[in-house]
C-alpha cells in the first residue's frame, strides 16, 4: 500500500464561498428582443460576477457605440455576445456558457438564442437544465416562438420552469398588464401540463427583481428571480431518490500489466476487472444485487471504486467503476441496472424528435442512434405526425424538417433497453446522428416502445 | 466509506473526502465537475482510436492529467501528451513538465516553434509573442501523430470565444473552429463521430472556473509549477503587467526593473505573460486571492489577448486550441 507521498500543510482548508458548493444549471430562452442577453448580464452583474476588466471593456464598447445616449451606459448583451457576428449584428449566435457563484450556490448558464433557426440551441441549452428561464416581452405577450420553446421545455422535462415578463417598466410596472401577460403564459402552460410554474414581473435593463426584490412592483410579493435560482432544487438530488439505478458501462477497466506507476504493489492488480461509467440514475451499494442488458445475467456489487478509493454506495451523477462477483461478458453499451427493473431489451420504439439540421427527415431515412454509450443504426419506419405548436396536437406529416418537433417509430438493428423519457431520462433519451458525416440531427426522446 | 486504498494518482492523496459521505445524495459543485469531466475523458477514449492530451505544465492541463489518471485507475493513462513549445517557455514549467511525464511514466512529445522558424515555415512577429505561432507546429503534431481526438484544459470561464465552444469541438483538416455550425451538444450524449481528415478537441473542464480549478488543486494536493506561488523576482512593468526578465523579455530603456513578490496566474510564453503582484504563498493563499480577485485571470496576464476584442476567436478559427 502507498501512503501520501505529500500533504500540502495547509490542505482541506475550506473557504466560505464554497461551503454550501451545490451546482445549479440554467438555460434562458425566449424570442429575439426580448432582452435575454441584457437579463443575464443584469444578473450577473448585480450579482458582482463580472469582473473590473470585462466591465470596463463592455462600458468602453458601449460608450464607443453610443448605447444609452449621452449620459452613458451599459449594454449588457456585450458581456455573453462573444463572438465577431454577434457583436457586429447586435444578435446573439450560439449558446454562451457562463459561470458566476452567490454565498448560496454555483451557477453555470447557458444562454440561449432566440432566432428560430437557432432553437436547436434552445434545445442544446435544455437538455441539461435544472431550469429555465422563458422570457417575455411583457409588450408582446405570448408569442409563436414562446409556446415553441414551452413545448419544448416541456418535452424535455425541465424541472422548473420560470417566466420572467421582462420590460414591465415600458408598461409602468402596471399590475394589470402584468396579470394579463401571465394568465395567457398560465393557459399556456397548463395546457402543456407543466406543473410548477414561476411566473415574475423583471425590467433586465432597469433590475427589478432580479437580484433584489424591487420596490416599483408593490403588488407582486413573489421571490426576485436570483432567490428563486437559489432556492429550487437540482434535478440530480430529486430525481436519484425514486429513480431506479442504472449505468451504461462506458470502457471496461482491465490494466493486466499496464499499472499507474503509483501503485508499488503492481501484481495485486493483475487480475483487476472493473466496468467504469456515469450512474446515470439512482443509487447502487456494495453488495446490492444487478442486472446486465443485453444478455439478462444477475450479479453482486462486490466493489464500487473511485480512483483508489472505496465506496459504500454511488448515485447519479458519479463516475465510478464497478466490481462484479461474477465474470459476466460485459462490454462498452452494456447497462447495468438494479436487479430485475431493467426493461426488456426492444428493436422497436417509437420516439418524439428535435430535427435540429437543415436535412429534411423522410421514412425509410437510415441513421445511427446513440442510446448511452450504445450507437446502433436505424431505420425511421414511419413519420406519425408534426406537432402544430399553436393546436399543441399532433398533425400528420410526410416527413420532418428543420426546428420540427415530431413522432416517429424507429427500428433498430440491435435491441436495446430503452425506457420512456418519462420512466427515466437518461435512458430514454438519445441522438440521431446522420451516419455519413457524423452530424447530430436530432434530440430524440423514447415514447414507447416494443412492436406495435 | 473506508480510507483511500492507494495514492491514486499524479501527486499525493485526496486530502479531504473527495466524495461525499454516504446517507447524503448531495455532491458538491467539485464532484459534480469532477464525474463530469471523468465522463467525458472516459467516452473520448472509448470512442476515437488516438487521444492525445495538450500538456504544458500549466495548472489547467495538470488537472486533466490528474482526472485522467483517475479516470482509469488503477490503470496508466492510455494516451500520450504533446507539448507546442513555443521557445518561450518558463524553464520551471518546462523542468516540472518533464518530471510530472517521468514519474508518470508517460510519453511526451514535443512540437519546437524555434524548428520552424530556423528553418523558415514561420516567422518571428514584430510583436514578439509567440502565441499565435503554435497553430500551425499544433496541427502538424496532431497529423503526425494521427491523433483523432486531443485534449485540452481550456475553460469556458477564459474568453467569450471559449464560452461558445462545445466540450467536443469538431475541427475539419485545417484545425478550423466554425462557431456558426457546431453540433448541438445534448444531454450527456456526446457525439464522436468525425470523417477522415477532421479530429475533435475535446475539454473535460469546459466548465470549470479558474476558482474552480484552485479548489480543487488545493483539495486534490496536486502539485505545480512553483512559479504559480509568490516569489521574489526581477521584473519591470509593460502593458500594465510585471514581465520577468529573461532571454525574450527585456526591459526596453524606461522600463525600470525592480524586485517584486509575484506570482503567475498563467503560465503561457514569457514574451506576452505577465506575473501579478501577490503573496499567496501557498495553494490556501491563492484560493483565497482567486475567489476576491477583481480582474479576469487572461485579462491580468496575457498580453496577446488584448490584441483586439475577438483575439481568441479569431485564433481558433485558424486552429488554435
Amino acid at each position: 500500500m502507498t501512503q501520501a507521498l505529500l500533504t500540502p500543510a495547509d490542505a482541506g482548508t475550506t473557504f466560505a464561498a464554497d461551503a454550501p458548493g451545490t451546482l445549479f444549471r440554467f438555460a434562458t430562452a425566449g424570442s429575439v428582443d426580448d432582452g435575454k442577453s441584457t437579463l443575464v448580464g443584469r444578473l450577473l452583474h448585480d450579482s458582482k460576477a463580472i469582473l473590473a476588466d470585462q466591465l470596463e471593456s463592455v462600458t468602453r464598447t458601449s460608450t464607443e457605440r453610443g448605447f444609452g445616449g449621452a449620459d452613458g451606459g451599459i449594454d449588457f448583451a456585450l458581456l455573453t455576445d462573444g463572438l465577431r457576428a454577434e457583436r457586429e449584428q447586435g444578435i446573439t449566435i450560439d449558446v454562451a456558457y457562463r459561470y458566476f457563484a452567490t454565498a448560496r450556490r454555483s451557477f453555470i448558464l447557458a444562454d440561449c438564442p432566440g432566432h428560430v433557426q437557432y432553437t436547436r440551441n434552445m434545445v442544446t441549452g435544455a437538455t441539461t437544465a435544472d431550469a429555465v428561464i422563458m422570457l417575455i416581452d411583457a409588450r408582446k405577450g405570448v408569442l409563436e416562438q414562446t409556446r415553441r420553446h414551452l413545448s419544448v421545455v416541456s418535452l424535455l422535462r425541465v424541472p422548473h420552469v420560470i417566466i420572467a415578463v421582462n420590460k414591465i417598466d415600458l408598461l409602468g410596472y402596471d399590475e394589470s398588464a402584468f396579470a394579463a401577460v401571465a394568465a395567457s403564459v398560465r393557459a399556456v402552460t397548463s395546457e402543456l401540463g407543466l406543473g410548477a410554474v414561476h411566473v415574475l414581473p423583471v425590467s433586465a435593463l432597469v433590475g427589478d427583481n432580479v437580484v433584489d426584490r424591487s420596490p416599483r412592483t408593490p403588488w407582486y410579493d413573489g421571490p426576485s428571480l436570483l432567490e428563486l435560482l437559489e432556492s429550487l432544487p437540482v434535478v440530480d438530488e430529486v430525481e436519484t431518490a425514486i429513480e431506479a439505478f442504472r449505468l451504461p458501462v462506458q470502457l471496461v477497466l482491465r490494466p493486466q500489466g499496464a499499472v499507474a506507476v503509483a501503485l508499488e504493489d503492481a501484481d495485486a492488480f493483475r487480475d483487476y476487472r472493473a466496468y467504469a461509467g456515469q450512474v446515470a440514475s439512482g443509487t447502487v451499494r456494495v453488495g446490492d444485487s444487478v442486472s446486465v442488458a443485453p444478455g439478462g445475467a444477475t450479479t453482486i456489487v462486490t466493489g464500487i471504486d473511485f480512483a483508489g478509493t472505496e465506496l459504500t454506495e454511488a448515485f447519479a451523477p458519479m463516475s465510478v467503476a464497478l466490481r462484479l462477483a461474477d465474470d459476466i461478458d460485459i462490454a462498452r453499451g452494456a447497462v447495468i441496472g438494479a436487479a430485475g427493473t431493467l426493461p426488456e431489451s426492444t428493436r422497436d420504439l417509437t420516439a418524439a424528435l428535435f430535427w435540429l439540421d437543415p436535412r429534411a427527415l423522410t421514412p425509410g431515412d437510415r441513421t445511427l442512434v446513440k442510446f448511452g454509450t450504445n450507437t446502433v443504426q436505424a431505420i425511421v419506419s414511419t413519420v406519425t405526425g408534426r406537432l402544430n405548436l399553436d393546436t399543441l396536437e399532433l398533425e400528420p406529416a410526410g416527413g420532418l424538417e428543420v426546428n420540427d418537433i415530431g413522432e416517429v417509430g424507429l427500428r433498430l438493428a440491435a435491441p436495446l433497453p430503452v425506457e420512456t423519457f418519462t420512466e427515466n431520462r437518461r435512458s430514454g433519451a438519445f441522438l440521431v446522428i446522420n451516419a455519413q458525416d457524423g452530424a447530430t440531427l436530432a434530440a430524440g426522446i423514447v415514447t414507447g416502445s416494443g412492436a406495435r | 466509506m473506508r480510507a483511500p486504498r492507494v495514492n491514486a494518482v499524479t501527486t499525493a492523496i485526496a486530502t479531504e473526502s473527495s466524495v461525499q459521505a454516504a446517507g447524503s445524495h448531495r455532491l458538491s459543485q467539485l464532484d459534480v465537475l469532477e464525474s463530469e469531466a471523468i465522463h467525458i475523458i472516459r467516452e473520448v477514449v472509448a470512442e476515437f482510436e488516438r487521444p492525445v492530451l495538450l500538456f504544458s505544465g500549466g495548472k489547467d492541463s495538470v488537472v486533466v492529467l490528474h482526472l485522467a489518471a483517475k479516470a482509469f485507475w488503477p490503470g496508466k493513462v492510455p494516451f500520450g501528451l504533446l507539448h507546442v513549445d513555443t521557445g518561450h517557455n518558463f524553464p520551471e514549467v518546462l523542468a516540472f513538465r518533464d518530471a510530472t511525464v517521468a514519474r508518470l511514466g508517460l510519453r511526451l512529445t514535443v512540437a519546437k516553434v524555434q524548428d520552424y522558424i530556423d528553418d523558415g515555415r514561420l516567422r518571428e512577429r514584430a510583436d514578439g509573442t509567440r502565441n499565435p505561432l503554435q497553430t500551425l507546429p499544433l496541427l502538424d503534431g496532431i497529423a503526425a501523430g494521427r491523433h483523432d481526438a486531443v485534449f485540452g484544459g481550456a475553460r469556458r470561464d477564459e474568453d467569450k470565444a471559449r464560452a461558445k465552444e462545445r466540450i467536443l469541438s469538431l475541427r475539419d483538416e485545417f484545425g478550423q473552429w466554425d462557431p456558426r455550425n457546431q453540433r448541438p451538444e445534448l444531454w450527456n450524449l456526446y457525439n464522436g463521430r468525425h470523417t477522415v481528415g477532421q479530429h475533435v478537441r475535446a475539454f473535460p473542464i469546459s466548465n470549470w472556473t479558474e476558482y474552480n480549478v484552485w479548489r480543487y488543486i488545493e483539495r486534490e494536493g496536486i502539485e505545480l509549477p512553483p512559479l504559480y506561488y509568490a516569489h521574489e523576482r526581477e521584473v519591470f512593468r509593460r502593458d500594465g503587467m510585471w514581465r520577468a526578465i529573461g532571454p525574450v523579455s527585456e526591459p526596453r530603456p524606461g522600463e525600470a526593473v525592480e524586485t517584486r513578490t509575484v506570482r503567475y496566474r498563467t503560465v503561457g510564453d514569457m514574451s506576452c505573460t505577465g506575473a501579478v503582484d501577490s503573496d499567496a504563498a501557498s495553494v490556501s493563499a491563492v484560493v483565497r486571492e482567486v475567489a476576491l480577485s477583481t480582474i479576469t485571470e487572461r485579462g491580468a496576464t496575457r498580453a496577446d489577448d488584448r490584441i483586439s476584442e475577438a483575439a481568441m476567436e479569431d485564433r481558433k478559427k485558424d486552429g488554435y486550441f
